[in-house]
């Protein structure tokens, strides 16, 4: 791998779809406690683009990443990281689906707390008998700003530190796609902002796809699009969002919310 | 508080399941050796009153040792006993002769276990039959020429009625026809003896001389009062050479040999059942930790609404209580279900226990229930103190906290002067002259042990490091992550990891010092028994001198030595003499004369053992005062010193000095040396020569190899078998702290599953960790046991010149498979739950 290709130049217009869900259904429990989770999604994550997924407790937008991560089974439908069919895909292509082609970021619990900051960032490239590019990796660790920080234990880091150690093991392995959680959920503002420029400057410098779970209106400020769930499904998207915009629709969702 | 602990049992039954399990086999071994020997003890009692049930008076003789040929000599006679059936009150008196007698099988071989061939007389009624032993077939003997014997003994030997039977007492062979099949509940004969009865008059010829008896049995008329019987019974007899018990006292005597017996092994199972509960005592201590560092919120709050420090404490005790409790009922079953099966087992083994009720005591169950109960609330109640230190503040914070690990110097500190205390003791030990200091080698043994364990979180560390760099290389990411795992909470590691040490440390020992003793009894019959073949008897009754003159005369014998065992007190010191052919004594062991010769060896001249002279300070030439046993005091002098040699023993003389005046001379054994070495042909020809008599052993090398082995053999496959329990405990341990470990870490386990480990890899991680566990005990276990087994050996070895401490590499590294192969095994359970976990709710997972 030569060093020009890891750092692919600048570019926000994009023509590829890195994610692809239609029609996409999931359905928990049967009978009465039937509870149609997503219903009918059809929504595509363009490649070199940060996309926040937004919506009130309980809108799906948690399951939707979860099908589209491949993390949760769907109902009917389709969802596709790239041209792969998830749907079709059984447990073990799954986890190797997630090892290879995904980077993960949970809310909180995003690492291995006996393993250094470094074995973390390797960690899905060990278990897939890989070895970290090591240009690149110090490329997403300077960028992360943990270069002193490495043969720290998860122990000695403060969250913020955790979790920027969580957003350079995502990037490293060059998955084709980032999925994250509540990324900033448990975290100061300051630490929570250097998160999302991180994430932001991925995409932007790096070419990196990401797809952002979040509630919070200041998070979604930092996507190039935001989409909005409600009761499983999408309602509404803004491009180029500003955090007083989101805040704007949500305001508008909550209103409709309780006048129903 | 009393709810809140039950509440939590009832919340964590799966989970608590193992540590239930830990009690429970303890207790179950507690009880099932108390239900076991009560009702063995019960059972025996009641057959041996059943067989004294009609004995109002027995007169025993003493038998004086036999003279010139053989017999013994008893004051009862013909006369003494019509005295004694004349005494009023008297029903009826039996006459009994016993003896040893040792039937040869339809195959040659000799029948049962030396010390259990019994003979006796068969002493027919006025209606020809003897009441004692019911005859099953055919009849009682009659005349010199005639047997009969016990049914199991003759379906043993493969005899039916009209075959003629070759059986030996301490002479030589004889040959008599069966005549009868009887039947006994004689405790020898059932478990695995033999019975022979002849007619009175031969009985007689054969042990005693005719007219005496051994015994008087004597059996009241209908109400005879039996103190007042017995007074009479006793003016009846002579008053010298016969004792006169009641029957009552009798049975007494019984009852309390019997009961020494059981207490003898009771204590030992007892022993062994407290090494099993002490292991659990690591389990639980475990799982306690466990739960209050998983509680830590709730404990928290419990603190915050007001309980007090005391009143959690007491929640988690009450909780161990109810633990305890509950494992200790089911425990207790289970021990009566072992009890009634070890009796079932060993019966299909021929160990002959009578039938009988169960016997559970009500001692029985308490002291299973307190056992059980006490030792699960001792190993909670440190657990419990530190729930107690849990600050109410810890409710509020809104991360996840841990206790901070506590620091492991004080730790450290005491298991290294506990474990250094041990280890000079044992260095001690080693150096020590006498068996006698067992007890300092025990202390030294137990000390060591108990700063091992103490230590073991700080040794966890670098072993633990070591086993997980070869997963590691082996196994790449999920091995390193395995280490990482069991590194993780040193305390628990060691802990899991100590429970099997105690197995494995006793197990290593006792396989060690058998081995070497083992190797220690080869050399002696390699090294220096140069003669090919032992001649001994099954009784220890002596062989005839004459028959040493015989084996001579076979073809190929080259040299034949007799050794006559006797001792004699040199100042405090009991030296074993032996007396010898000095002109031959040279061809059947490797004898290294070292000072003067063996030729000046005779009369009153005698050759020490190198030990020996060097102990007592004498050297050639210089005269010895010694006196034999029976207070005979002798001037004997030195005339040679070899090499110590456990053939020749401490001392060797001529024959004639090991002669007593009372005795008639025998030779303990015959060395035989042979031409061309042993082979079938030899030993049959020696056989034959000895008259195929069944009590004779003709033994080659291989032969007393394997005797020696199977001995050993048989002591150390108890010991692995009494361990048992407690290494089967100590495999529940290592489940236990994986499952804990499993469900402690369903958020690590979900994002990795998430990040693309796959279910395979969660389950190897699992296993692997496992067996970086169990690797860990068994290596404390088997280094402990062999440092242990060095220093106790040494202690040996200062007595038994041949002992030298000798590692029995196969078996260890069976020791390190075995530990590898329960690491795997302990894994199986936790390892599928961990790959069953639900990612997604594991990722969520509080």
């Amino acid at each position: 791998m030569s060093h020009a290709a890891a750092v692919p130049a600048p570019t926000l217009a994009t023509s590829g779809v890195a994610a692809r869900a239609a029609d996409l259904s999931r359905v928990y429990g049967e009978g009465e406690t039937r509870v149609v989770a997503l219903d009918s999604v059809s929504v595509e994550f363009g490649t070199g683009q940060f996309t926040a997924i937004m919506g009130p407790s309980g809108s799906g937008k948690s399951t939707l990443m979860h099908c589209m991560a491949g993390l949760d089974t769907i109902s009917s439908g389709s969802a596709r990281i790239g041209d792969v069919e998830l749907a079709a895909l059984g447990e073990k292509k799954l986890t190797q689906l997630r090892r290879d082609k995904i980077g993960f970021i949970f809310q909180a619990f995003n690492l291995l707390p006996t393993l250094t900051a470094a074995e973390n960032i390797t960690l899905p490239m060990d278990i897939a008998g890989r070895k970290p590019d090591p240009a690149w990796m110090n490329a997403v660790i300077e960028t992360v700003g943990l270069s002193g920080r490495l043969a720290h234990r998860p122990g000695q880091l403060s969250g913020g530190q955790q979790q920027r150690v969580a957003v350079a093991r995502a990037l490293v392995a060059r998955p084709e796609i980032i999925f994250a959680d509540e990324p900033t959920g448990n975290l100061d503002s300051r630490s929570g902002a250097e998160i999302l420029g991180f994430l932001q400057e991925s995409v932007r410098a790096m070419g990196q796809t990401v797809v952002m779970v979040t509630h919070d209106p200041v998070a979604a400020g930092y996507a190039d699009r935001v989409v909005f769930l409600a009761d499983g499904r999408i309602v509404e998207e803004l491009h180029r969002p500003t955090s007083d915009a989101v805040l704007d629709r949500m305001r508008r969702f909550d209103g409709r919310g309780r006048t129903q | 508080m009393l709810r809140t602990a039950v509440r939590n049992l009832f919340a964590h039954k799966a989970r608590l399941m193992m540590t239930v399990l830990a009690v429970l086999l303890g207790v179950a071994f507690v009880s099932g050796t108390l239900v076991f020997s009560d009702t063995v003890g019960n059972a025996l009692k009641n057959a041996s009153a059943k067989n004294l049930d009609d004995v109002a008076v027995s007169v025993q003789a003493e038998s004086e040792p036999p003279k010139a040929d053989d017999r013994r000599t008893t004051v009862l006679t013909d006369k003494t006993a019509a005295k004694v059936r004349a005494v009023p009150g008297v029903r009826a008196v039996r006459a009994d002769i016993t003896g040893d007698a040792v039937l040869a099988a339809k195959d040659g071989k000799p029948v049962g276990e030396a010390w259990q061939n019994l003979a006796a007389n068969y002493q027919p009624g006025p209606d020809g039959k003897d009441g004692r032993y019911p005859l099953v077939r055919g009849r009682g003997p009659a005349a010199a020429g005639e047997i009969a014997m016990a049914e199991a003994t003759a379906r043993k030997a493969g005899y039916r009625i009209g075959d003629t039977v070759r059986f030996a007492t301490n002479g030589p062979v004889l040959a008599k026809k069966l005549v009868g099949l009887v039947a006994t509940d004689d405790p020898k004969v059932t478990a695995g003896g033999s019975l022979v009865l002849l007619d009175t008059a031969t009985a007689q010829r054969l042990y005693l001389h005719p007219g005496q008896f051994d015994e008087l049995v004597v059996s009241a008329a209908p109400g005879a009062d039996e103190a007042a019987l017995t007074r009479e019974v006793r003016a009846a007899v002579p008053g010298k050479g016969a004792t006169v018990t009641s029957g009552t006292a009798l049975a007494e005597e019984q009852s309390v040999l019997l009961a020494e017996q059981n207490k003898a092994l009771t204590s030992t199972l007892l022993t062994f059942a407290g090494i099993a509960l002490f292991v659990g005592i690591f389990i639980i201590a475990n799982t306690f930790t466990m739960l209050i560092s998983q509680r830590r919120r709730e404990i928290a709050l419990l603190r915050a609404v007001g309980a007090s420090r005391r009143q959690v404490v007491r929640s988690v005790l009450i909780e161990a209580t109810l633990l305890g409790v509950v494992a200790s009922v089911v425990g207790m079953g289970l021990g009566v279900g072992i009890a009634t099966g070890i009796r079932a087992v060993l019966n299909a083994n021929n160990a002959g226990l009578p039938d009988g009720p169960l016997v559970i005591s009500p001692v029985t169950v308490l002291a299973s229930l307190a056992t059980g109960t006490v030792v699960t609330v001792l190993a909670a109640w440190l657990p419990s103190r530190r729930a107690a230190k849990i600050a109410p503040v810890e409710a509020l914070s809104t991360v996840d906290t841990q206790a901070a690990p506590r620091s492991l110097v004080l730790r450290n500190i005491f298991g290294a002067v506990v474990g250094g205390a041990g280890v000079a003791v044992m260095f001690w030990a080693s150096t020590l002259e006498s068996s006698d200091d067992l007890p300092i080698a025990m202390l030294g043994s137990a000390l060591t042990m108990i700063g091992v364990i103490v230590l073991a979180p700080l040794l966890s560390r670098p072993l633990v490091f070591l086993t997980g760099a070869v997963t590691g290389r082996l196994f790449g990411t999920v091995g390193k992550l395995a280490k990482e795992n069991a590194l993780r909470n040193p305390r628990r590691t060691a802990a899991t990891g100590s429970a099997l040490m105690i197995g494995l440390t006793l197990i290593t020992g006792m396989t060690v010092v058998g081995h070497s003793a083992q190797s220690a009894v080869d050399r002696m019959t390699s090294t220096q028994l140069t003669a090919d073949y032992q001649i001994t008897t099954s009784t220890y009754s002596g062989l005839d001198p004459k028959l040493s003159a015989k084996t001579a005369q076979v073809p190929g014998v080259t040299a034949v030595a007799p050794l006559r065992n006797s001792a004699f007190l040199l100042g405090e010191d009991a030296v074993n003499l032996n007396g010898t052919d000095l002109r031959t004594i040279g061809r059947v062991t490797d004898l290294k004369v070292v000072q003067g010769s063996l030729g000046a060896v005779h009369g009153d001249a005698v050759a020490l053992a190198k030990s020996v002279a060097d102990k007592t300070g004498k050297h050639t030439g210089q005269s010895l005062d010694v006196s034999f046993f029976g207070d005979k005091k002798r001037h004997l002098t030195v005339a040679a010193v070899y090499e110590d040699n456990e053939i020749a023993g401490d001392a060797l003389s001529d024959l004639p000095l090991v002669a007593t005046p009372t005795e008639r001379p025998k030779d303990d054994s015959l060395l035989v040396k042979t031409a061309h070495g042993a082979s079938e042909a030899t030993a049959a020809q020696l056989r034959a020569a000895f008259g195929d008599n069944p009590l004779v052993k003709v033994q080659d090398h291989e032969d007393l190899r394997r005797e020696n082995a199977g001995q050993i053999g048989m002591l150390v496959n108890m010991v692995y078998g009494l361990l048992g329990m407690a290494v089967v405990i100590a495999v529940v341990g290592v489940i236990n702290t994986l499952a804990m470990s499993v469900f402690e870490r369903t958020r690590e386990i979900g994002m990795l599953r998430a990040i693309g480990l796959a279910r395979t890899g969660i389950k190897r991680m699992v296993r692997l960790e496992s067996v970086v566990i169990s690797l860990f005990g068994a290596v404390l276990g088997i280094g402990v046991g062999l440092f242990l087994s060095w220093a106790g050996g040494s202690m040996l070895a200062s007595s038994w010149k041949l002992y030298e401490t000798l590692l029995p590499w196969g078996r260890l590294a069976l020791f390190v498979a075995i530990a590898l192969a329960v690491g795997v095994l302990a894994a199986v359970w936790p390892a599928r739950r961990a790959a069953k976990l639900n990612m997604l709710e594991a990722i969520g997972a509080q």
